[in-house]
């Protein structure tokens, strides 16, 4: 049976998996309309159910070339695994997916998909990256396929202003996996009808891709820093600030350089070189060869001298590359006109904080001041940033930016990274390892109102599991694990499992 | 207004003689039924008989001058109570519905019209809801055939013979006085084939005549001593003339092949799963040849014993294909070959799963190991069959069981359901977890990640009366959740005026979406839009009010969460007695879009002034804490690299999907989550006026964010 002829003596059989909304159908329509025009006999299939409302779906289609009139085929109504010919899958981990069913085969499969990702819901919904590895589904795809075609279909289509289906109908047919011409198919586009234009720019992108796959993304040479801005005095106190970047070793340079840039931008050139010496005091107990500490120490101490607040939202959503951003991110055409509202709820702790750090402590603790501001508060409020009335606020809120310092908030904040870093500089002598897991915990703390403190609660919990496990020679391990599990789910569930494990070593 | 228009598939319900319809099973099943000379036609809607029920729905104008009434049923028992239209007159009528779960609440009318028979042919069609793809319980129809003595056709998933046994179907119920289930697969009924059409059939006796010369018989009535009698008149005259008709029609096929010692006897609808099978073992060719004797059941009840006895006689063993369980046939086929005294073994259930869908994998298997047990000296003329297995337990394909996520179904972009079950999940958060009851509809995705909502579901419209026991004195209430398909198929009577005729305590949501959209967005009695052909409008709230509920709010706009979340924590704090309903209403946004988007790009086209909402997120704000999107789980808010190394973790973006609904930035706002949402009102066409106050606030905001860049200290 070895001689068997695909179309002659068994059908041609192919399965396009997706996700519902994505139009399997469509493809699906086409390539049987394609294969009737031909004077083929086509079968197509598939179980939309529910599935069809976002959930995996599966099409699966067999072609044969009747030998004689009126003879009819018994077609199959599902794959058999390991006897697909050609697999198409609308998102990558679909393809994945189609992997793992079995329909792909080393021997027969020609497997076309898109690469590009769109994300399952608990893939988004972790608190940290929960996304999949498309490296992993590519390397796969690689080895079991017979011929593995991948491009982004999805941008294709955006760019031309079509849908995917119809990049993935030009990829099929660039891939010669059928026995049509180029000709047959975009014929079967045109009968359909539909949105002709843009479906035969897609077909033809997806065609191209195929044929002549895309060279490589350049490397965009890396370019040094630029100071811009700011009156001389700054400019010159941010080029020595550069400069001292020498004392550190090269391979936390990026690190800093990113560190310096969010430092200036968050409040001024000297918290610049505020953290340039925190990261020293550091840098000056890093002896290891691939001086992670340093690097880790560049990276988070940033991060935790650039607490969000009030200003700092204030600040960003009032600038005018804010505003270009927005039109560029939603399509806006030169002509029309877009009115920008933001969602905002500051609660009565954020306006405290706000305020300098002796009044803010004294409204915090006076009942009546605090019912007071809870009730103008106790609503969220829309702000349209587009219109001088909202604007405005906002504009001065960000121009308080030169009394950080005083505020509240700053003090609270200064005080908690103070006592991670010194403990940080306490542990590194010891153990360097469980020090740099000790400054990824920064990581936690993230989010703004309940989910700031919630974070910062799980970073409390995680910290305060060092002291039990200092001398330990798996204490870096163990508080990666901690990080790991906080960052898994919301509620801390398995963050609180961590713990009671570790009470037991 | 259903989710998809039908208007081209219309066209070819018009076919006449000679030429050929293409398209799907379902379809070419509608057609058959005009064929047929149908005198009516009704039904309820759902997975995979949809398509056949929204056809119809827009194909009034062939159905009106054929004088076929069609009917969308307020449920599948309102729909099998349709057929005693067919008990006295001599008129054709078919119902359809998802089964088992339709038939099971049709049960009571399919139970009365069996017994007392029917003189016009009834035909029911069953979209048997079985195995990859179905959303409902895992049953048989066939037990419901053998309970009620009512016949069931299964056909070879082909369309010209699911068509050529749907018109039979109405003959056989004639001749039999029998209502007569056609049950076709989840891919049957999706399958695009083709098959040579007829001239459709005016009905011979309308249902006009029947009104204007009613006619009685107290002997097809369900009373004793009636009752005693149907029961005798099913086994003595319906069975038998059954029977008779199966076997001149040769309703059920022999394919004889050239190993007689075998033999594979099957569902009709396993036909070409098992044709698959046996090619792929070397055993049969795509073209319908096979050198195994099959015999296909296009008739699975009742059970011809003739036919079956002489397939057997002189082999040495036999297989039966019969999907699902319990192996009702195979058993039936054992008593008969035992009576015949007929010695061919029986293989079935053993060589093939007794429970679960039969793949290809599964009919490979169970076929070779049914051939290596009866005759292993045929093995060595097959061929190896593909076999994926080794490869999936390869370290390549096992690496990826870690990485490709589960994509279960969920709320579509936009969705107005979302935001209820996000102000859920923020009541849960201050009054603690509470126990859920379930329904069926679009609403059950709450079960899902990110709400993992609710706790368990009894069947369409029961999910108030599934929390009937915990009306008792507690510090927590149930919360019930019915959709406004459940409600009118059967909520509004068990659910809600159960509730308060038993001064039920518990919080009852209603969502409102108007229509029954899970099943294909068809209109029911509150749906919002005209329907020429249908009466709606008529509102929920007015409903609950009639049977008497009292504490009933209505929530018009349900992506506003605090309001939802506030009328929520009042319904389950309040002091008042009596059932707390909560109607939260917004349209369906698969429908709306559907509607609104054609409206809205014609009048951009035309130059008139538009205003499309957008939502964003700022990046340089959103720190990727994903709150937000386990408060959502919205399609088209996903997370992407920040391109910050200092930001370890992706931030949240809104594709370019999004309807602009609103629910993110509200949940952002309701739960204190985060400042980083906006929404972006873009004007299409915008009028002088827009741009005159458009360019007075540039200029100015413009300035001073000049004025404020011009002395930013910046690190580029």
């Amino acid at each position: 049976m070895d001689a068997e002829v695909a179309g002659i003596d068994r059908p041609i059989t192919i399965a396009i998996t997706a996700m519902g909304g994505q139009g399997g159908g469509v493809l699906a329509d086409w390539i049987v309309a394609m294969a009737e025009a031909g004077g083929w006999v086509a079968q197509t299939t598939s179980v939309p159910g529910v599935a069809q409302r976002t959930g995996a779906t599966i099409y699966y289609l067999e072609l044969i070339r009747p030998q004689q009139r009126n003879s009819r085929p018994v077609l199959s109504l599902m794959p058999v695994p390991g006897d697909v010919d050609v697999v198409i899958s609308a998102e990558l981990m679909e393809a994945g997916r189609a992997i793992q069913r079995g329909l792909v085969s080393p021997d027969k499969t020609t497997l076309i998909a898109s690469s590009h990702r769109s994300l399952a819901v608990t893939e988004k919904a972790n608190p940290g990256d929960g996304r999949a590895d498309s490296a992993a589904v590519l390397a796969t795809a690689e080895a079991t396929a017979r011929r593995f075609v991948h491009a982004d279909m999805q941008a294709m289509a955006e760019k031309t202003g079509s849908v995917i289906s119809a990049a993935l109908f030009g990829a099929l047919a660039g891939s010669g996996a059928l026995p049509f011409e180029r000709a047959d198919f975009e014929a079967t586009i045109k009968s359909a009808g539909v949105g002709v234009d843009g479906s035969l720019r897609a077909f033809g992108a997806g065609f191209a891709t195929v044929q002549t796959p895309p060279p490589p993304e350049p490397v965009v040479p890396l370019v040094p820093a630029e100071v811009i801005g700011g009156n001389p005095r700054e400019r010159a106190e941010l080029a020595r600030a550069l400069a001292r970047l020498a004392d550190f070793p090269p391979a936390a340079h990026d690190m800093l350089r990113a560190g310096l840039r969010r430092m200036v931008d968050y409040q001024d050139v000297a918290y610049a070189h505020e953290y340039l010496d925190r990261v020293a005091l550091l840098a000056a107990l890093d002896h290891a060869p691939d001086h992670t500490l340093t690097i880790e120490a560049a990276r988070q101490i940033a991060v935790a001298l650039s607490y969000d607040d009030v200003i700092r939202v204030a600040d960003l959503k009032t600038r005018g590359s804010r505003f270009e951003r927005v039109r560029t991110e939603i399509q806006a055409r030169e002509d029309q006109v877009v009115d920008t509202t933001e969602f905002m709820h500051p609660r009565v702790q954020e306006i405290c904080a706000t305020m300098p750090a002796g009044l803010g402590r004294f409204v915090e603790n006076s009942a009546l001041l605090r019912g007071l501001l809870e009730r103008i508060f106790a609503r969220g409020r829309r702000v349209r940033t587009t219109a001088l009335s909202g604007f405005l606020p906002l504009y001065l809120f960000a121009g308080l930016k030169p009394w950080r310092r005083r505020l509240l908030r700053h003090s609270r904040e200064m005080a908690h990274v103070q006592a991670w870093l010194d403990l940080t500089a306490a542990t590194a002598p010891r153990d360097d390892r469980l020090a740099v897991e000790i400054l990824k915990c920064r990581r936690l703390v993230k989010g703004y109102s309940d989910t700031h403190a919630r974070g910062a609660s799980k970073f409390d919990r995680v910290i305060g599991a060092v002291a039990l496990l200092d001398g330990r020679a798996d204490a870096a391990d163990w508080i990666r694990r901690l990080r790991d599990a906080a960052l898994a789910d919301e509620d801390g569930m398995l963050l609180d499992g961590a713990l009671r494990t570790i009470a037991t070593l | 207004m259903a989710e998809r228009s039908f208007a081209r598939e219309v066209q070819d319900l018009k076919l006449g003689a000679g030429e050929e319809f293409r398209g799907e099973g379902i379809l070419a099943v509608t057609k058959a039924l005009l064929q047929s000379g149908v005198g009516y036609v009704a039904g309820y809607q759902g997975a995979p008989i949809s398509h056949l029920m929204d056809v119809l729905a827009d194909a009034q104008g062939i159905l009106g001058d054929l004088g076929v009434h069609f009917e969308s049923s307020a449920s599948e028992a309102a729909a099998a109570s349709t057929l005693a239209a067919s008990v006295m007159y001599p008129i054709r009528g078919a119902v359809t519905w998802k089964s088992t779960a339709g038939t099971n609440v049709a049960c009571d009318a399919l139970s009365n019209l069996a017994s007392g028979g029917v003189t016009g042919g009834a035909v029911i069609i069953i979209g048997e809801d079985y195995g990859e793809g179905s959303s409902i319980m895992q049953e048989r129809t066939h037990a419901f055939a053998m309970k009620s003595q009512m016949w069931l056709l299964d056909p070879r998933p082909n369309l010209e013979t699911i068509v050529s046994l749907t018109e039979q179907a109405f003959e056989l119920s004639e001749v039999s006085h029998t209502p007569v289930m056609l049950e076709v697969r989840i891919r049957a009924c999706h399958v695009h084939g083709s098959f040579i059409a007829k001239d459709n059939k005016k009905p011979e006796f309308t249902l006009a005549e029947a009104l204007e010369n009613p006619r009685r018989d107290t002997g097809r009535i369900v009373l004793p001593p009636a009752s005693f009698l149907h029961e005798q008149e099913k086994i003595r005259q319906r069975l038998p003339a059954a029977l008779k008709f199966i076997r001149e029609r040769g309703l059920n096929e022999t394919m004889p092949g050239d190993i007689p010692e075998i033999g594979i006897i099957m569902q009709g609808g396993m036909y070409n799963g098992v044709m698959r099978a046996l090619k792929l073992l070397g055993l049969a060719d795509v073209w319908g040849a096979t050198r195994v004797p099959l015999h296909v059941l296009n008739v699975t009840y009742p059970l011809v014993d003739e036919d079956l006895v002489a397939f057997c006689a002189t082999k040495k063993a036999v297989l039966v294909v019969e999907e699902g369980q319990p192996e009702f046939i195979e058993q039936a086929l054992n008593t008969i070959l035992r009576r015949a005294d007929v010695q061919a073994r029986i293989h079935g259930k053993g060589a093939l799963p007794m429970a679960g869908e039969y793949t290809a994998t599964v009919l490979i298997d169970g076929i070779r190991g049914f051939i290596a047990a009866a005759m292993p000296a045929l093995l060595d003329e097959m061929t190896p069959p593909p076999d994926a297995r080794p490869l999936l337990a390869s370290e390549t394909v096992q690496a990826l069981a870690p990485v490709v996520p589960p994509r279960p179904p969920s709320f579509c972009t936009g969705c107005p359901e979302r935001p209820i079950f996000s102000a859920m999940t923020l009541v849960q958060k201050e009054l603690g977890p509470h126990h859920i009851a379930a329904d069926i509809g679009c609403h059950l995705f709450s079960i899902n990640p990110p709400f993992n909502l609710g706790t368990t579901t009894m069947g369409y419209g029961l999910g108030a009366s599934s929390a009937a026991a915990f009306q008792v004195k507690a510090k927590k209430r149930s919360i019930s959740v019915m959709g406004d398909g459940g409600f009118w198929h059967n909520g509004l009577l068990n659910g809600v005026g159960n509730a308060v005729f038993n001064k039920h305590d518990g919080v009852v949501v209603l969502v409102d979406n108007h229509y029954s959209a899970a099943t294909g967005g068809q209109d029911i009695l509150s749906s919002r839009a005209d329907n020429a052909t249908r009466s709606t409008q008529h509102p929920i709230e007015d409903a609950v009010k009639g049977v008497g509920a009292k504490w009933v709010r209505r929530i018009d706009r349900t992506y506003d969460v605090a309001k939802m979340r506030d009328t929520l924590h009042e319904a389950l704090t309040t002091e008042e007695a009596g059932p707390k309903i909560i109607i939260a209403s917004s349209e369906c946004m698969l429908n709306r879009q559907r509607r609104e988007k054609p409206l809205f790009n014609a009048a951009v086209k035309r130059g008139e002034r538009m205003v499309k909402p957008r939502f964003g997120v700022d990046e340089d704000i959103c720190t990727g804490d994903h709150a937000c999107i386990r408060l959502s789980g919205c399609p088209s808010l996903s997370v992407k690299d920040s391109g910050d190394p200092l930001k370890e973790d992706p931030v949240a973006a809104i594709d370019n999907s999004c309807v602009g609904c609103g629910n993110c930035g509200e949940v952002s706002e309701a739960a204190v989550l985060c400042p980083s949402f906006y929404r972006a009102d873009i004007v299409h066409n915008p009028s002088l006026w827009d741009r005159f106050v458009s360019g007075i606030r540039t200029a100015v905001i413009g300035w001073l964010q000049r004025r404020r860049d011009a002395n930013r200290l910046a690190l580029a």
